[in-house]
């Protein structure tokens, strides 16, 4: 009996750690593939992700509340959306090259504004973080109720899941943004505007990146740490393409990438013998052979990574 | 009512670099006409279609709907006044379906959810009426092309299209589908519509259209009713000149097999299969033309020929030399010309100049090359081969993408015929080129053939293959349906064969 609750716990806390790793990528996935189905993509991610989880910090340190920090995040990922859109719709710049300036931008721009900001020592500053929220009878069922034990913004990024299904099948909004991914000539002609569906996605996209990076600083930590996405937002990218531009796909992506994380550090802390350094590959690892063999041929939208010129 | 649904007043378009697209051309739509413009490629038709559609603007004239000056500043000003653009180029998503297609960009009456039932009824309607055939759940990739004018057509309609400007519609389409199209015109102009049909093939301007206006270079030469003129009047008028239509050949001396495939098969970029078991042998001193719809296996057996794609099975032999998969240069060095299918894709190289594109295969060999390239002497070739092929250009620094369609062509058949190929593999050869060009290049095939080459010739033209070809065999979904001698075949069969009957 004893053995039977541990085996239990053990398996629950294993789904709880999935989860939490695997929330934060989803939700910045979803992000990207906003953009990614009207045909821009964002290399940026990465460092979107970091800008958002130093404005989460910012924010929860200044108003005293998370959801202040997440709202903060979503703002300043807002904005470097603009400068992205503006880079790859406004001035047709490479979307790549782009792409990686951003992430060196928002290398080197966090760590100086950390350090401004809350000096060397940022862990020390008084920075209030998410709670989990459980859900009433549903967070008791035994093995899946640590489902319903998480952030609430983690609840968001499973939402936002079928939204964005539903958005883009069932709403001219969302069958706008695929035809200009598709084939922004055929868009132009049908009178939709495409750099500003290209601006719209692109701008919302890297909000929701933006939060994705405060689901780190003020979720999983409660400060923030310079570079602390560590490739998360490539991992995303990776689950983009995973999941086949479908959102119910990225779930599954991101789902097995918290999964091989949450193994590795099971397997640490049960002293495995294999070095750690080869457990740490292990998420990675599991998403590279995912996509080398299981997912088949993947087909990006058609107009993905391409500026659009009229005429 | 006036009786004029539209006019064109006196338009003019000049483009940056002073070309001329349009000089002072004006056009009258009757409603429940059908109004052609004739003209070949080049001759501004396009232009003014892109005028009356939105694209553009004019630098001046004036067109009125239903007598009413109005000024088109987009595609969507002109549907709103009732003009539906078909293009030729279809503006269809093939990854969308066809009811997504159609009702893309269109105000919906629960926005913003979309409405897909009761457009997909809508649509049903006009399929229906039209004889079309049209699933609207369908997936536009699934669709045949022909079905997929039909969608482009039907969302012109659907937009409330009251004038149907048709842009060369039939040149994707197989007889029996133009046949299809014809009677759903007729159908169009009965119901009240109004339709501008585009085109530079006479025989079809003949058979549908009620009136023709004449462009060349850019100027209305006139506007005649159709039953007013003969087709060798119309040419004449469009060309500016008289035109020969046949081809003048002398009866084919067919010699020793130069080319045979034996059930070839190879796969498509996609990794589909795309020819399925091909055998065919061409003959020195014949053309054997292939025949059939754009995308059903002739690129891959051009590739697979020239030693470009891999074949899975099968054998090619050239001249007794089984060249299976072997390097492409290997097929060349054996004396195989080839003329590839898209001169701007795969033909030339667009930035570089005439004496580099002309020495593309010998640049190795002496005398182009001793040691390092010898300039002087390729210099001296080039400007031979710009003579000999009458190849107009400001010299052979020119980049060649600089060129005119036509003259690159001939800068391709400079370069492929210069050296008498035993085989010549053709692709084509005369797309999207003026009546004065294409009697060119047929010239020069005949020319090559009479000297004894084997020639492989693939058009999706039906009058060029008939003309040109000593035997033709059609090919549908990588199989050949027959091989048929073209003094002996009608184009109501040749159309069937095309669509898949043995």
């Amino acid at each position: 009996m004893d053995a039977g609750n541990t085996i239990l716990q053990i398996v629950s806390s294993f789904i709880e750690a999935d989860l939490r790793v695997a929330a934060p990528i989803l939700i910045a996935a979803i992000g990207i593939l906003y953009m990614e189905k009207a045909g821009v993509v964002n290399i940026g991610a990465e460092g979107t992700m970091l800008i958002g989880a130093l404005a989460g910090s910012i924010g929860a340190y200044l108003f005293q509340n998370p959801w202040m920090g997440a709202l903060l995040a979503g703002l300043v990922g807002g904005l470097v959306g603009v400068l992205f859109a503006y880079l790859v719709v406004t001035i047709k710049a490479n979307q790549i090259v782009a792409g990686i300036a951003i992430n060196i931008l928002a290398l080197g721009g966090t760590t100086t504004v950390n350090r401004i900001f809350f000096g060397l020592n940022a862990s020390s500053a008084n920075i209030p973080s998410f709670q989990k929220t459980a859900i009433p009878f549903l967070s008791d069922i035994p093995i899946f109720g640590s489902v319903f034990n998480q952030f609430g913004l983690a609840y968001a990024a499973f939402l936002l899941v079928p939204f964005t299904y539903y958005l883009m099948k069932k709403t001219t909004i969302g069958l706008k943004i695929r035809s200009v991914g598709e084939h922004p000539e055929a868009a132009d002609t049908a009178g939709i505007s495409v750099p500003r569906i290209r601006y719209g996605t692109v701008i919302i996209g890297s909000a929701i990146i933006g939060v994705a990076g405060a689901y780190l600083s003020v979720g999983l930590l409660s400060f923030f740490s310079e570079n602390m996405v560590s490739g998360r937002g490539y991992i995303a990218l990776a689950a983009v393409i995973f999941g086949k531009w479908n959102p119910y796909g990225i779930f599954i992506a991101t789902f097995l990438f918290g999964f091989g994380d949450a193994l590795q550090v099971r397997l640490q802390t049960m002293g495995s013998s294999i070095p750690y350094q080869f457990l740490l590959m292990m998420p990675y690892l599991l998403t590279v052979a995912a996509l080398a063999g299981f997912v088949g041929k993947a087909v990006a939208p058609k107009a993905s990574g391409k500026p659009y010129f009229k005429g | 009512m006036p009786e004029n649904v539209l006019e064109m007043r006196n338009i003019t378009k000049t483009f940056p670099g002073g070309v001329i697209a349009n000089k002072d051309i004006s056009l009258e739509l009757k409603k429940g006409e059908v109004h052609t413009l004739l003209g070949e490629n080049g001759a501004g038709k396009s232009t003014i279609m892109n005028i009356l559609s939105g694209l553009y603007r004019q630098d001046s004239g004036q067109i009125l709907v239903d007598g009413k000056p109005t000024v088109f500043n987009s595609p969507k000003d002109a549907i709103k006044h009732g003009v539906g653009m078909v293009y030729q180029h279809f503006e269809l998503i093939p990854e969308l379906s066809v009811v997504e297609n159609v009702i893309l960009g269109i105000k919906q009456k629960k926005e913003p959810f979309l409405d897909l039932k009761g457009s997909e009824k809508k649509i049903l309607a006009y399929s229906d009426k039209f004889n079309m055939g049209i699933d609207p759940s369908a997936m536009v990739w699934q669709l045949s092309v022909g079905q997929q004018q039909w969608v482009e057509i039907i969302k012109a309609l659907y937009r409330g299209a009251r004038i149907l400007v048709l842009d060369e519609p039939t040149a994707v389409l197989i007889p029996q589908e133009i046949d299809q199209l014809f009677s759903m015109i007729r159908q169009f102009t009965k119901d009240g519509y109004s339709v501008i049909f585009i085109s530079h093939k006479i025989n079809e301007v003949k058979e549908i259209s009620d009136r023709v206006t004449i462009l060349r270079k850019g100027e209305k030469i006139n506007t005649v009713k159709t039953s007013d003129v003969s087709k060798p009047d119309l040419a004449e008028m469009m060309v500016g000149r008289e035109v020969i239509f046949k081809a003048f050949k002398k009866e084919a001396e067919p010699g020793e097999i130069a080319l045979a495939l034996e059930n070839v098969e190879a796969d498509n970029s996609k990794g589909l299969k795309a020819l399925k078991g091909i055998s065919l042998s061409v003959r020195k001193g014949e053309i054997l033309g292939i025949a059939g719809v754009d995308g059903n296996g002739q690129s891959e057996l051009v590739e697979v020929i020239t030693g470009l794609r891999e074949s899975t099975a099968g054998t090619v032999n050239i001249l007794g030399k089984n060249v299976t998969n072997v390097h492409p240069r290997e097929i060349l060095d054996l004396g195989v010309g080839h003329i590839p299918e898209d001169r701007q894709e795969s033909g030339l190289l667009l930035n570089m100049n005439l004496r580099e594109n002309l020495i593309l295969h010998d640049y190795h060999t002496v005398p182009h090359s001793k040691l390092f390239l010898d300039w002087k002497y390729i210099r001296k070739h080039t400007e031979k081969l710009i003579l000999d092929y009458d190849i107009r250009t400001s010299g052979s620094d020119l980049p060649a993408g600089k060129l005119s369609g036509g003259n690159q062509q001939k800068l391709i058949l400079a370069r492929e015929l210069h050296g008498n190929p035993d085989i010549l593999i053709s692709m084509h050869a005369t797309r999207g080129l003026d009546v004065g060009a294409i009697e060119y290049v047929h010239k020069n095939i005949i020319k090559q053939r009479d000297a004894g080459a084997a020639i492989l010739y693939v058009s999706t033209e039906i009058d060029e293959l008939l003309n040109l070809s000593d035997r033709i065999a059609v090919i549908h979904n990588g199989e050949i349906m027959g091989i048929v001698d073209p003094e002996n075949v009608s184009i109501k069969d040749l159309g069937l064969m095309m669509a898949g009957a043995r």
